[in-house]
C-alpha cells in the first residue's frame, strides 16, 4: 500500500511537471511587470494601482467574496475548454454552450412551481448541464462522422446558441419590463447565497466539484485513459482498440455539460434569473483560464481564481487610481502571450536554423 | 591528400553527448564507410560537416584548408553534397526540373527545360546514373529517386558525397546498381562517405571503415585487412551471434486465413488485390517484398485498422473480416506495427500507460468505469523486468526512450498479453544489433511456444534466418511462396522486383 501511494505522488509530479508550473507562473509575474510598465508611461504610480487591485481583490471578506463570485463561472469554462483539449479538441463554443445552459436551467426553475428544493435545484442543474452537452453533440458528432473541423462549428453553434436565447430572453420568456431577461426563477430552484451582503452563490461548490470530478474522469476512469490517448494519438489509440469517434463525442459532451453547468450555475446562483448579455465572455475567457492552467483541473482553479481577482480589483483599481479596467485585459492578454512564449521562442530557433519549412 | 579532415568533433545535446572528440579523415577519391549503431553519432557527424549542426568544438580541413562551415550553402559551395534517408524531391515535377530545381538555368526569364534536360543527360551519363529526365518523380522507383538525388548533388558540382543509410529502402538488385554507381563515381574521382549500420555492405564496396559508438571513435581499418565479425565487435562492443538458432519447426493447424483480400490505400488507390495466406501454429510465415507494394495495407486490414473492400479473415477459423480493432486484438492476436512512434506508442504517456494500451479496458486494469491503476503499476513493472526496458521508471514518459527500448516496450506489451498470434511489421528497423538479436529471440520463442508469427519484413537478411516460409507480395499481391532453406537471395530479389522465378 505504501508502495501504491508512492507511485501516485510520483505520477502527480511527472504529469505536472516543473516546468509547465514554473513556465504559468513566470508568466504571470513578467505579465504584471509590464503591465506596471504600461501603467508607469501612462502616468499613474505601478505601485499604487497593484495596491488599489490587490485590495479589491482579496481586502476584505466581501471583496474576497465577489473575486470568488467571478471566479465560479471561469472554472467551469476552463474545465470546458481544458477537457476538451485533453481529446485533442478545440472547444471554442463554451459561450454559447453557457448560454444555452444557463437559459434551459432558467425555464426549468421558473416552469415548475411547488416542487421541493431537493428535486427542483437538482432538476435545474441537470438540465442546464444536458442542454450544454446537447449543444456540443452536434459539433462532436460533425467532427467524428465528417470530419468537420470543430472550432468552426462550435463557433457557428455559438451564434445559433445566443441568438436563440436573445430570442427566447425578448419573447416567449420575457420578464415584464424593458430587459431582456427572464422572471426571478422560484425559490426553489435557487443556489443558496453564501455570505450575506455578498454575491457568493453555492455555484462555488458546484465548481469545485466539477474540478474533482473531471480530474478523477481523466485520470482515475477507463474513459478517461481513451478520451487522453485519442489526445495525444489518434493513430495509437485507434491501434489499441480505442473507437476515436466515440471518445470524440463523448469529450465534447462533457465538456458542453460544464460549460451549461456554468450557465446554470450563473442564472440560478447569481443572477436568479436568466439576463441576456449575462456573460461577458467567459466561455471565452475560459480559454485563457485552460491554457494559463495548462489544462489541468487544479490549473484551472488556479488561473481561473487569477483572472477572477484581475476582474474584480480591477473596478476598484479603476475607482481608486483612474487606471482604467483595460489594463486587466492587457495583462490577461500578456499572461496568454508569455504561456505560450517557450514553444514560439522554440519555432523562432528553428526558423532561424533551418528556415521557415522546418520550423513546425 | 586528405579531401576531408574532421579534428576533435565535440557536440553535445541536451544530456548526450553527441559526438567526443571524433577525428577522422577520408582520402580523396575513397569509398569510406562510417558504421555504428543507431545513436552511435554517424549521422550528427556528417549533418556537422554538411553545415547543419555546428560543433561545439574541433575544426574541418578540406583538401588541407581549413573551412568553416555554418549552413548548408556553405557546404555546396564547398563541394560537398548530401543525399539523405527521405528524399527531397517534388513529385509532380520531372527529374530534369527536380534536379536544376534553385538554381535553373534561364533563357527569357523562363526554365530552359531543353538545356536542363541536355545537362541532366550529360551528368547521368558520365557517372552511369541511368535515368530518364522527362519521367515525373511520382512515376519511378525509390530506387531512381536515389539517383535523382545524387544527380542533384552532381548537378551542385559536388566532389564529396555524403550517402546516409541509402541502402535502407532499396532491393537487393538496386543495391548491387547503388554499388555501381557508387564505384563509377569513384573513378570519376569523386570521394564518397557512406553512412550504414549494416555489416555486410561496407565489405562489399568501401576501401575504409571508420566505426562509431555511443559517440566516439573505436577506429578506422582498411576493407582488406578486416572481416565481418571484427567489425561486429568494434561496432558492439562484444561478441555478437550473428547466426539465429532455430529448432526445426513443426506446423500445426491453421490459425489465420486469408482468403482474396482487397483494400485500397489512404490515397484511394488499390494497395491489396487478392491476397491469399495460410498462417499455422508454431511457424513464422515471412512476408517479403519491396516497401509500398501492400505491406502496410495488409497488416493494418487483419488487425482492424483498414476496412477490406473484398475478401476474407478468417481468425480461429472464424469470420473476423472487418471487425473491430478491439475484436481482433480479443480473438488472440498482438500487432507490432511498423512505425512505432505513430502507431505503436502514445509518446507522451508513461511507460506504465503505455504497456496496458489495447488491454486497458479489461480486468484487472479496469474494472469497467473505473481504471485500477495501482495493478497497471505492477504489471508494468512485472515487464519492465521480463523484457529489460531500459528506463529510469514506470513513470516516465516513453519519449524519452531510446528506439531499442520504444520498441521493447511494444514488444513486451504485444507479447506480455500472451496472443495466440502475432504480426510484427518491420520489427528491427532503426534498432541496433543488440536490440535485433533480443527481439529475433522473443520472436522465435513464440514460434517455438507453438505461437504463429506472421513477420513483415523489407531485410532480406531477417526473413531469410527467421521465417519457416516465405511469401513474396508485389503490388498487392503474393507472387510466390519459397522455403528460405533453398531459396538465393537473387530469386527473392527478382520476385520482389515483380519478374517470375
Amino acid at each position: 500500500m505504501k508502495k501504491n501511494n508512492y507511485h501516485r505522488v510520483i505520477q502527480l509530479l511527472k504529469r505536472e511537471s516543473v516546468a509547465d508550473v514554473f513556465i504559468s507562473f513566470v508568466a504571470v509575474v513578467a505579465a504584471l511587470l509590464v503591465g506596471a510598465v504600461i501603467v508607469y508611461i501612462s502616468g499613474s504610480s505601478p505601485y499604487e494601482a497593484y495596491k488599489a487591485l490587490y485590495e479589491g481583490a482579496f481586502g476584505s471578506t466581501y471583496d474576497f467574496c465577489q473575486t470568488l463570485t467571478r471566479t465560479t463561472p471561469l472554472i467551469f469554462t476552463g474545465l470546458t475548454v481544458a477537457f476538451a483539449f485533453r481529446c485533442g479538441l478545440f472547444n471554442i463554443g463554451g459561450e454559447g454552450q453557457l448560454y444555452i445552459g444557463g437559459m434551459t436551467a432558467a425555464i426549468v426553475g421558473i416552469s415548475f412551481t411547488g416542487l421541493p428544493l431537493y428535486i427542483h435545484l437538482p432538476l435545474a442543474v441537470a438540465a442546464g448541464a444536458a442542454a450544454g452537452g446537447a449543444w456540443a453533440l452536434v459539433p462532436s458528432v460533425l467532427k467524428a462522422r465528417v470530419g468537420a473541423h470543430e472550432v468552426i462549428t462550435t463557433i457557428m453553434m455559438n451564434y445559433i446558441g445566443i441568438l436563440l436565447c436573445s430570442y427566447l430572453a425578448n419573447y416567449p420568456f420575457k420578464a415584464e419590463g424593458w430587459i431582456a431577461q427572464t422572471n426571478v426563477v422560484e425559490p426553489s430552484a435557487q443556489l443558496p447565497r453564501l455570505v450575506a451582503s455578498t454575491q457568493l452563490s453555492a455555484a462555488i461548490f458546484l465548481a469545485l466539484a466539477c474540478v474533482v470530478l473531471t480530474y478523477y474522469i481523466l485520470y482515475k476512469t477507463t474513459l478517461g485513459y481513451e478520451i487522453r490517448a485519442v489526445g495525444l494519438n489518434p493513430d495509437a489509440a485507434e491501434y489499441g482498440g480505442i473507437s476515436v469517434q466515440k471518445s470524440i463525442v463523448l469529450a465534447l459532451v462533457i465538456s458542453g455539460m460544464l460549460a451549461g453547468l456554468g450557465g446554470a450555475g450563473e442564472v440560478l446562483g447569481l443572477h436568479k434569473r436568466f439576463i441576456f448579455g449575462f456573460s461577458p465572455g467567459y466561455g471565452f475567457d475560459g480559454i485563457a483560464v485552460a491554457v494559463l492552467g495548462r489544462n489541468h483541473p487544479v490549473g484551472v482553479v488556479l488561473g481561473a481564481l487569477l483572472f477572477g481577482a484581475l476582474r474584480n480589483g480591477g473596478m476598484v483599481m479603476k475607482q481608486m487610481t483612474n487606471v482604467p479596467t483595460d489594463l486587466v485585459v492587457a495583462i490577461q492578454g500578456i499572461v496568454i502571450l508569455f504561456v505560450a512564449a517557450p514553444e514560439m521562442f522554440r519555432i523562432f530557433r528553428r526558423i532561424k536554423k533551418g528556415g521557415i519549412k522546418n520550423a513546425f | 591528400m586528405y579531401a576531408v579532415e574532421m579534428r576533435h568533433i565535440t557536440k553535445r545535446f541536451p544530456g548526450v553527448l553527441a559526438n567526443d572528440d571524433i577525428t577522422f579523415s577520408v582520402l580523396k577519391g575513397e569509398i569510406h564507410a562510417l558504421l555504428g549503431e543507431n545513436g552511435a553519432g554517424k549521422t550528427t557527424l556528417m549533418n556537422i560537416l554538411y553545415g547543419l549542426y555546428k560543433q561545439d568544438s574541433g575544426d574541418i580541413y578540406l583538401n588541407g584548408q581549413k573551412v568553416d562551415i555554418t549552413e548548408p550553402n556553405d557546404a555546396i559551395r564547398l563541394g560537398i553534397g548530401m543525399i539523405h534517408q527521405h528524399f527531397m524531391l517534388i513529385p509532380p515535377f520531372t527529374v530534369a526540373e527536380n534536379v536544376v530545381l534553385g538554381i535553373e538555368p534561364e533563357k527569357n526569364l523562363l526554365l530552359d527545360r531543353e538545356k536542363a534536360i541536355k545537362d541532366v543527360e550529360e551528368i547521368s551519363q558520365k557517372y552511369g546514373l541511368i535515368v530518364d529526365p522527362k519521367a515525373k518523380i511520382q512515376d519511378v522507383s525509390v530506387g531512381i529517386g536515389q539517383r535523382v538525388e545524387i544527380l542533384k548533388a552532381l548537378y551542385r558540382g559536388a566532389e564529396i558525397l555524403i550517402l546516409d543509410e541509402p541502402t535502407a529502402v532499396l532491393t537487393p538488385q538496386e543495391v548491387e546498381e547503388l554499388f555501381k554507381i557508387m564505384r563509377s563515381l569513384k573513378e570519376e574521382g569523386k570521394t564518397i562517405i557512406f553512412i550504414t549500420h549494416k555489416l555486410k555492405e561496407p565489405m562489399a564496396t568501401c576501401n575504409r571503415i571508420t566505426v562509431l559508438r555511443k559517440g566516439t571513435l573505436v577506429g578506422t581499418v582498411d576493407t582488406g585487412k578486416t572481416d565481418i565479425s571484427q567489425l561486429a565487435k568494434m561496432m558492439v562492443g562484444r561478441e555478437v551471434i550473428m547466426e539465429v538458432e532455430k529448432p526445426p519447426h513443426q506446423p500445426g493447424e491453421p490459425v489465420m486465413t486469408v482468403k482474396e483480400l482487397e483494400a485500397y490505400n489512404d490515397l484511394g488507390i488499390k494497395a491489396l488485390r487478392g491476397v491469399n495466406l495460410i498462417l499455422r501454429k508454431g511457424e513464422i510465415l515471412g512476408i517479403a517484398g519491396v516497401e509500398g507494394n501492400g505491406q502496410l495495407e495488409l497488416v493494418e486490414t487483419l488487425t482492424g485498422l483498414r476496412k477490406a473492400s473484398a475478401g476474407k479473415i478468417l481468425i480461429h477459423g472464424e469470420e473476423m473480416t472487418n471487425h473491430s480493432a478491439r475484436n481482433i486484438i480479443e480473438a488472440g492476436v498482438s500487432h507490432i506495427p511498423e512505425d512505432r512512434r505513430k502507431r505503436g506508442l502514445i509518446l507522451d504517456f508513461s511507460l506504465a500507460e503505455n504497456l496496458i494500451l489495447g488491454s486497458h479496458f479489461k480486468a484487472p486494469f479496469s474494472h469497467g468505469f473505473q481504471m485500477d491503476y495501482d495493478s497497471v503499476y505492477d504489471y508494468a513493472g512485472d515487464l519492465v523486468d521480463a523484457f529489460d526496458i531500459r528506463t529510469t521508471g514506470i513513470h516516465s514518459q516513453v519519449k524519452y526512450l531510446s528506439g531499442g527500448n520504444m520498441q521493447k516496450v511494444i514488444v513486451a506489451r504485444e507479447l506480455g498479453r500472451e496472443p495466440d498470434i502475432i504480426i510484427a511489421s518491420q520489427p528491427t528497423r532503426g534498432l541496433d544489433v543488440g536490440a535485433i538479436e533480443y527481439i529475433h529471440q522473443k520472436i522465435l520463442e513464440m514460434r517455438n511456444g507453438n505461437k504463429a508469427v506472421l513477420l513483415v519484413s523489407a531485410d532480406l537478411d531477417e526473413i531469410l534466418s527467421l521465417a519457416d516460409r516465405i511469401a513474396v507480395i508485389y503490388e498487392g499481391k503474393i507472387v510466390g511462396e519459397r522455403d528460405p532453406r533453398t531459396v538465393t537471395e537473387e530469386e527473392l530479389g527478382l520476385l520482389m522486383a515483380g519478374g517470375s522465378a
